[in-house]
């Protein structure tokens, strides 16, 4: 995040000491310190979990057995829907494909999903949420209608029609996962926009815009050295709340066909498309694995985003119970439950609250 | 934890507080909010609990209710007495449902924001209804005529048909007022009013305060009054208790107290309440200094029938927030604007910095006219500009640290290329504004609001600006530390010589600083001329209802100052 290295500067001349190292104020760290009890629980699960998810499909082609589209081996072809055994720990699909070395493949078109995905959306949802919060007026309007359409159309069929006009409905590994990604960015642009464009018109009214304002600061000023930071504070959360959505998504499509050939990478929707018959005659082990894929990693991500979501608000924020008589009194004033604006470092700055230094005689808010 | 008492000396306390500690569980870790709090209250008294933010004295009255979040432990004993001195209980050790059962028949609470306290999509004798019905089978006829008497006594117009008003259709004053008359409907011994006339302007809080202590006399409730208004106090208290730092520092009856006051931090805190006549000398004084040539310069600010409508919905005409005003401020002078909520001061002070479009009338700014505002052309005039806004928690952004907010002007009209080349002109604002230069490292929430409004000024003035505006740049502040702000602000306007257009709704605030006084209602300019002039002999009536409202730290003071309302009241 950009907040980090822009603070670097100020802090090294503010009496180091004082402030927390670099390494427990970047994002998930910090939470990861701040946290306790069953939220820390869900965290550390969830951070597990992606980084298992991660790291598989960074090492998919040392890790899997097998390629994704490989039939045969050493010993001649694998044969279709063989059962978990053998050379085959997890059994052969209907089409004769090594079922683990799908599943793991399979994370590595996910992890790329995601990331161009994400991508996508962030910088043109971000950037169009800026614009129409700050400047407001018709462009705002037309904006928000055009987002409230996307919003009311079924995510999927608009998804479908993307990957139709994007690559005729199936391709090779680049075009389905830009179809896919693209198809998810149309969905995905309005929320990180709404967000933004919410966050913009709020800290729009804050006084310190409106005195940099007074000052005569530059709009492209304004809005890059106060609304900009300020406004992207939650956007770890609907990050990580989107990457899984984008999973499923992704499964969809590959699901009903819109997917990618598995020629062309491995994918777990699509997989799960063609072990639908398998599934009355009794082989369970082509549906259960990629679907056992998508529901860890989507779980995974899903418990990191609504861990940070808790964490990041202080009303729901789990703390240490404090013994009846404990703590100094305050110098400070006693927010219950702290403060709800982030300070700076944005989430991180939440942590360095109290001690306040003060002068003589006057009394501290 | 029932248990009864027979001597009359127990049945007289309704509230007695024993080593009451409170520790609140933060970011920080554990927080001590109140420590070692021993007070009691006795029936048809009214304790006022005094003290300044962070001295625990709000969480102390959620104490007496039980209404401490989850992450507070409370230890100690609030013992709470039944109306009919017949039964008490330890709030602290209740459980969840006695705790219900208790608040609204043996205590209950008056908020500060009446607004919040009420909910909009009721009314407002449902609301009291479902107080009357919560507490006992009492049918819906019973509990409706009840509703009606209650909203009578508490001085609402036509209860009967009132009653089925929503709270939108009520003023703030009457909101209050209908806050008042939930609390009172169960009869309680105890009402614990936080801040009840915080959030109401300064006529409406004198009618609130006397019904409050009609309260007292007619219905005999005893009043737990918090509040950090010192005038508030000396009005309805009859004993007082100051808070500092959790701790109780001195209880004393408010005669006693407001006369010889023992503790030094009692005696700073008083000393430190602005009162009307405090500025009258040094007005006198620098207007005597002024040249005759003086008057013959060309005003910063002109404002020639200024009007300003906010637009309003389809259809509907827009709010006409300022009507007609004219006033006009001369270099290095102070112009005091005083009005209450939605008279329009706030306003004019944006208009003048260009916020705000002018709908009609004239404004002329540094020689340029407002009305066709074009930001282009007023940009070369904004360094000659200053604005600081009033709530220190929000006019700095929260990434940056101090100094780099102090050198955002620099930079914007390219006096420095960068925040650290603008370090040492930053560092000389800061002590210019009295804070060390260690602060510019700082962020803004590791600063008290004292501090950060005196680094705001230091941003408004780093140009060094022909025209400050001041927009109630201490209402959000403590009294000893409005009392350190305005004194700087003297100081640097003396230095300086800053023309300053310095809003508030304090009178006593307006008093200390400005040269002349404005004074405005409902968006009309009714009255202006020197401190002396409009608070010394005021012409206008509303002008004196606003001073006669305005409470004075002196109980024996403020017993006269009543009648001269009651008066002024009945002759208009």
């Amino acid at each position: 995040m950009t907040r980090i290295d822009s603070l670097e500067p100020d802090v090294g001349t503010a009496g180091g000491a004082r402030k927390p190292s670099l390494l427990s104020r970047l994002p998930i760290v910090h939470q990861l310190r701040q946290s306790v009890g069953l939220q820390r629980g869900m965290l550390v699960a969830g951070l597990v979990i992606t980084a298992l998810f991660i790291l598989t499909a960074i090492f998919a082609p040392v890790i899997a057995p097998y390629g994704y589209s490989q039939l045969r081996g050493d010993d001649g072809v694998f044969g279709a829907q063989q059962a978990p055994g053998g050379s085959h720990l997890l059994g052969t699909t209907v089409g004769g494909y090594d079922v683990l070395s799908r599943v793991i493949w399979g994370s590595q078109t996910a992890l790329f999903v995601i990331v161009v995905a994400v991508l996508l959306s962030i910088f043109a949802g971000v950037f169009l949420g800026l614009v129409s919060g700050y400047f407001g007026g018709w462009l705002d309007r037309v904006l928000v209608v055009v987002c409230d359409a996307v919003y009311a159309f079924p995510s999927l069929l608009l998804a479908i029609v993307m990957s139709i006009v994007i690559s005729g409905g199936k391709s090779n590994l680049v075009g389905g996962v830009l179809a896919a990604a693209i198809s998810i960015t149309v969905v995905f642009i309005p929320q990180y926009f709404r967000v933004i464009r919410a966050e913009t018109v709020r800290i729009k009214a804050e006084a310190y815009v409106e005195s940099a304002r007074v000052l005569g600061a530059s709009n492209f000023r304004i809005m890059s050295r106060h609304v900009l930071r300020n406004a992207t504070r939650t956007l770890p959360l609907i990050f990580t709340l989107n990457s899984s959505e984008a999973i499923l998504t992704l499964a969809g499509l590959g699901f009903l066909g819109f997917g990618i050939e598995p020629t062309a990478a491995a994918e777990w929707g699509y997989d799960l498309n063609k072990s639908l018959s398998d599934v009355t005659s009794g082989i369970w082990w082509t549906s259960l694995f990629p679907g056992l894929a998508i529901v860890l990693v989507v779980m995974g991500i899903t418990l990191v985003g609504e861990s940070l979501n808790d964490l990041a608000d202080p009303r729901l924020r789990g703390r240490r119970a404090v013994g009846a008589s404990s703590g100094l009194v305050a110098e400070t004033s006693v927010v219950p439950g702290g403060t709800l604006d982030a300070g700076p470092g944005g989430l991180a700055g939440l942590e360095n609250l109290p001690t306040l230094p003060l002068d003589d005689s006057e009394a501290p808010r | 934890m029932t248990e009864t008492h027979d001597s009359p000396a127990e049945q007289q306390t309704v509230l007695r507080i024993d080593d009451l500690g409170v520790s609140f569980s933060t970011d920080a870790g554990a927080v001590r909010a109140v420590d070692g709090v021993s007070l009691s209250v006795r029936r048809g008294e009214v304790l006022a609990i005094v003290g300044e933010s962070g001295s625990g004295k709000t969480v102390t009255a959620k104490t007496i209710l039980g209404l401490l979040p989850e992450t507070a432990m409370a230890q100690g004993a609030v013992i709470l007495s039944s109306r009919d001195g017949q039964s008490s209980n330890n709030v602290i050790a209740l459980s969840k449902q006695r705790l219900r059962q208790v608040r609204g028949t043996d205590v209950s609470m008056v908020f500060q924001e009446p607004g919040t306290a009420l909910n909009p999509v009721y009314t407002v004798g449902w609301q009291i209804m479902e107080g009357i019905r919560a507490h006992g089978t009492v049918n819906r006829a019973d509990a409706r005529a009840k509703a009606i008497e209650i909203l009578g006594r508490v001085g609402i117009p036509d209860p009967e048909v009132r009653i089925n008003y929503y709270p939108h259709q009520f003023s703030g004053g009457q909101k209050q007022r209908v806050v008042i008359a939930m609390a009172l409907v169960l009869e309680p011994g105890l009402i614990v009013a936080d801040e009840p006339t915080t959030a109401l302007d300064v006529t409406v809080q004198a009618e609130i305060l006397d019904l409050l202590r009609r309260c007292r006399d007619e219905f005999g409730t005893a009043i737990v009054l918090i509040t950090h208004n010192m005038g508030v106090v000396a009005d309805l208290a009859d004993r007082v208790a100051v808070m500092y730092q959790g701790k109780v520092v001195e209880e004393a009856d408010a005669s006693t107290l407001f006369n010889s006051p023992q503790n030094p931090y009692t005696q700073r805190l008083l000393a430190a309440v602005p009162y009307v006549g405090q500025g009258v000398v040094r007005a006198a004084a620098r207007a005597e200094a002024r040249t005759p040539e003086w008057s013959a310069q060309a005003p910063v600010v002109v404002a020639d029938k200024l009007r300003i409508q906010y637009p309003g919905r389809l259809g509907r005409p827009g709010f006409i927030a300022v009507d007609g005003v004219s006033f006009s401020i001369r270099p290095g002078e102070v112009l005091g604007l005083v009005g209450e909520s939605g008279s329009g001061k706030t306003t004019i002070g944006r208009a003048i910095a260009g916020l705000t479009r002018v709908t009609d009338g004239s404004l002329r700014v540094l020689g340029h006219e407002m009305n066709g505002f074009r930001e282009r052309k007023f940009k070369h005039l904004r360094s000659d500009i200053g604005f600081v806004f009033q709530d220190p928690a929000s006019s700095f952004n929260p990434l940056l640290t101090i100094a780099d907010c102090v050198a955002e002007p620099l930079i914007v009209h390219g006096r420095a290329s960068s925040p650290r080349a603008a370090r040492a002109r930053v560092d000389e604002l800061l002590e210019a504004v009295q804070l060390p230069r260690a602060f510019g490292d700082r962020f803004p929430h590791e600063l008290s609001g004292g501090q950060r409004q005196r680094a705001s000024l230091a941003r408004a003035l780093a140009l060094e600006p022909k025209l400050l505006i001041a927009d109630e740049p201490t209402s959000a502040l403590d009294v000893s530390v409005q009392a350190r702000v305005l004194e700087l602000f003297a100081d640097l306007q003396r230095e300086l010589g800053f023309a300053a257009l310095f809003i508030s709704h304090d009178l006593a605030v307006v008093d200390i600083l400005a040269d002349r006084i404005a004074v405005l209602y409902h968006g009309s300019l009714v009255e202006e001329g020197t401190g002396a002039q409009v608070l010394g002999a005021p012409q206008d009536p509303y002008t004196q209802r606003l001073l006669a409202s305005l409470p004075v730290p002196d109980p024996a003071a403020q017993a006269l100052r009543r009648e001269d309302l009651a008066k002024l009241r009945a002759a208009g």
